[in-house]
């Protein structure tokens, strides 16, 4: 087991849907695929970004693109015409999703 | 129609304000036969309405036309066509203005054609009499609300009117607001004469228009690997070579900038994306799971195995209206205690507005401190005492004055607040009208396109 960050073995964008913002996170093979399936929950998802996000948190597979995506509803503190924040359009969420720390079994990593 | 036959189609232009470098490398660089140009997002029509209403022949993207003036002696010569969403709420005000563009450059010979029909705008009373409700598609809520601020409507029509003006010999096709695939699907349908019920096909051109309408977006930009991104400065805009059986490779032009892989490809697919099994079009449905990406050659991903269904009997109606005003200001706050001395700024400013006479409630207030992990609050260790931070302060309100009121007051600070401020040089904030977003949906059977095709 390595503690690694999400960085390591994945890539993601991100985009404003409405209120909130979509984050589609692709893992970098497909046995990482199939461990952030398992243990890349949307409760994970959720607690991660509890100062960003205030809606609830949707996740679809997309096992063919080895890719997870995540749609964080309430999460541009307001609709994306009328918020002021920085990031309004939720343009770093991906980048916000890859900081998080994982504890991933070597063999995965190598 | 010959299996061998390739359909190259490139996107120039991925939101109103992308570089002009993209569209005029593109059609000097390398072979092509369709340039699209993706101009519209969800709050431009309103922008375009308040344009129209002031001069009646404004309201569409004039860039569009001015880029035009560049490129069309090119596009003549090696037989380009160009298809572009930015006809605004005044396509007709486009049509001419490209006309006088054309004559101006001594061209002839070269047929323009408009699609006109998804401003339903003016339409509304009589829609909603007849039964269409417009609720909110995102919170269900009824229309009569806003009904009175309304500012545009207009319907994301499909590939079908495109196709229709490229059958009746158009070089240029300017639409309202069509979805953005729906300009890299209908050449498809036109070219290899596609049905409107193969909905396979259709799926795949949406899923191509889906990859292109960002522009360099899958061609390395904004891209997380992006150290192994050469040449940012020339990042060539994509270019898919299109087969009939609705297969197609992902590329750009040779000696370009960027790169095309898996991972670009695969990044601009998640883009914007929500229920990947039904990606809703007006053309059809589309299924992001069935996509198969392979690597074949360098800069070249293949893309096949798209399936698709029958579209909703809907089309999404995009409806803005007027909710409001907003304004930030900033000011730079260097250390020893920036945070503390920012925020005092921030209480300093407001408490000055309501001395005025009329206070910004407090949930109307909005104060950001930029260097304090606003972007990954939570999520990133915060510094605890940051050298400098940029205090973002602002409101909202539906009185403009309040607001002008709050911009003056910005900049005293700098004489009579506490100490370590700078970086006015952007001068005085000026208060930016709301524009509120209503996604509805609207009976397919209520909407009507008009084609017009015109030469010069």
């Amino acid at each position: 087991m390595a503690r690694v960050q999400l960085f390591d073995v994945a890539i993601a964008r991100s985009g404003d849907k409405g209120d909130g913002s979509n984050v589609g996170i692709k893992a970098r093979t497909p046995e990482l695929y199939e461990f952030l399936r398992a243990n890349l929950t949307t409760a994970v998802v959720k607690e991660h970004f509890k100062e960003i996000c205030f809606g609830d948190v949707k996740r679809y597979e997309l096992p063919n693109l080895q890719v997870l995506n995540f749609i964080l509803e309430d999460s541009l503190g307001g609709g994306g015409t009328e918020t002021l924040i920085m990031d309004a359009q939720g343009k770093v969420h991906s980048l916000a999703l890859l900081h998080m720390e994982m504890d991933i079994p070597d063999a995965l990593l190598a | 129609m010959s299996q061998d036959k390739t359909v190259l189609i490139a996107n120039g232009q991925g939101f109103w304000g992308d570089s002009l470098l993209g569209p005029l490398r593109l059609v000097e660089e390398g072979p092509l036969d369709y340039l699209t140009l993706d101009y519209l997002a969800e709050v431009t029509m309103s922008i375009m309405q308040k344009q129209k209403l002031r001069n009646p022949e404004a309201g569409y993207a004039t860039d569009f036309v001015e880029m035009l003036r560049q490129i069309l002696p090119t596009c003549q010569k090696k037989g380009i066509k160009v298809i572009a969403n930015a006809g605004g709420v005044n396509p007709k005000g486009c049509l001419e203005a490209i006309q006088k563009v054309v004559k101006e450059l001594g061209m002839t010979g070269i047929k323009i054609g408009i699609v006109e029909g998804d401003d339903i705008l003016e339409q509304l009373p009589e829609l909603i009499a007849s039964g269409e409700k417009f609720k909110n598609l995102d919170n269900g809520d009824a229309v009569d609300s806003i009904l009175d601020k309304m500012s545009s409507a207009n319907v994301y029509i499909g590939a079908k009117p495109i196709v229709d003006a490229l059958a009746q010999g158009a070089d240029i096709v300017v639409t309202g607001r069509s979805t953005d695939p729906s300009l890299v699907l209908a050449p498809l349908i036109y070219e290899f004469g596609w049905s409107m019920d193969d909905f396979d096909k259709l799926a795949a051109g949406t899923v191509m228009g889906h990859i292109l309408e960002c522009g360099a977006q899958c061609t390395g930009g904004n891209y997380n690997d992006w150290r192994n991104v050469p040449d940012f400065a020339r990042i060539g805009y994509p270019v898919v070579e299109a087969k009939a059986d609705g297969t197609f490779v992902v590329t750009k032009h040779e000696g370009t900038g960027g790169l095309v892989n898996i991972d670009t490809v695969t990044s601009q697919l998640m883009y914007e994306l929500g229920d990947p099994v039904n990606y809703l079009g007006p053309d059809c449905t589309s299924d992001f799971t069935t996509i198969k990406l392979e690597q074949d050659g360098v800069n070249r991903v293949r893309v096949s195995g798209v399936k698709g269904s029958a579209p909703t009997p809907t089309y999404k109606v995009s409806m803005s209206y007027e909710d409001g005003y907003k304004i930030v200001g900033q000011l730079t706050y260097t250390g020893p205690d920036a945070i503390e001395k920012a925020n005092l700024g921030a209480a300093i400013l407001f408490e000055r507005v309501g001395m005025y006479g009329k206070p910004i409630p407090e949930a109307d207030r909005f104060v950001e401190l930029f260097g304090t992990n606003v972007c990954y609050k939570g999520i990133v260790k915060q510094e605890q005492e940051p050298s400098e931070v940029l205090l973002r302060v602002g409101a909202k309100s539906h009185d403009k004055n309040l607001l002008n009121i709050l911009a003056r007051e910005l900049a005293p600070l700098i004489t009579s607040g506490p100490v370590g401020v700078t970086g006015f040089a952007a001068g005085r904030p000026r208060p930016t009208e709301i524009v509120g977003y209503w996604p509805a949906l609207i009976d397919k059977t209520k909407v009507t396109t008009r084609v017009i095709v015109e030469e010069v």
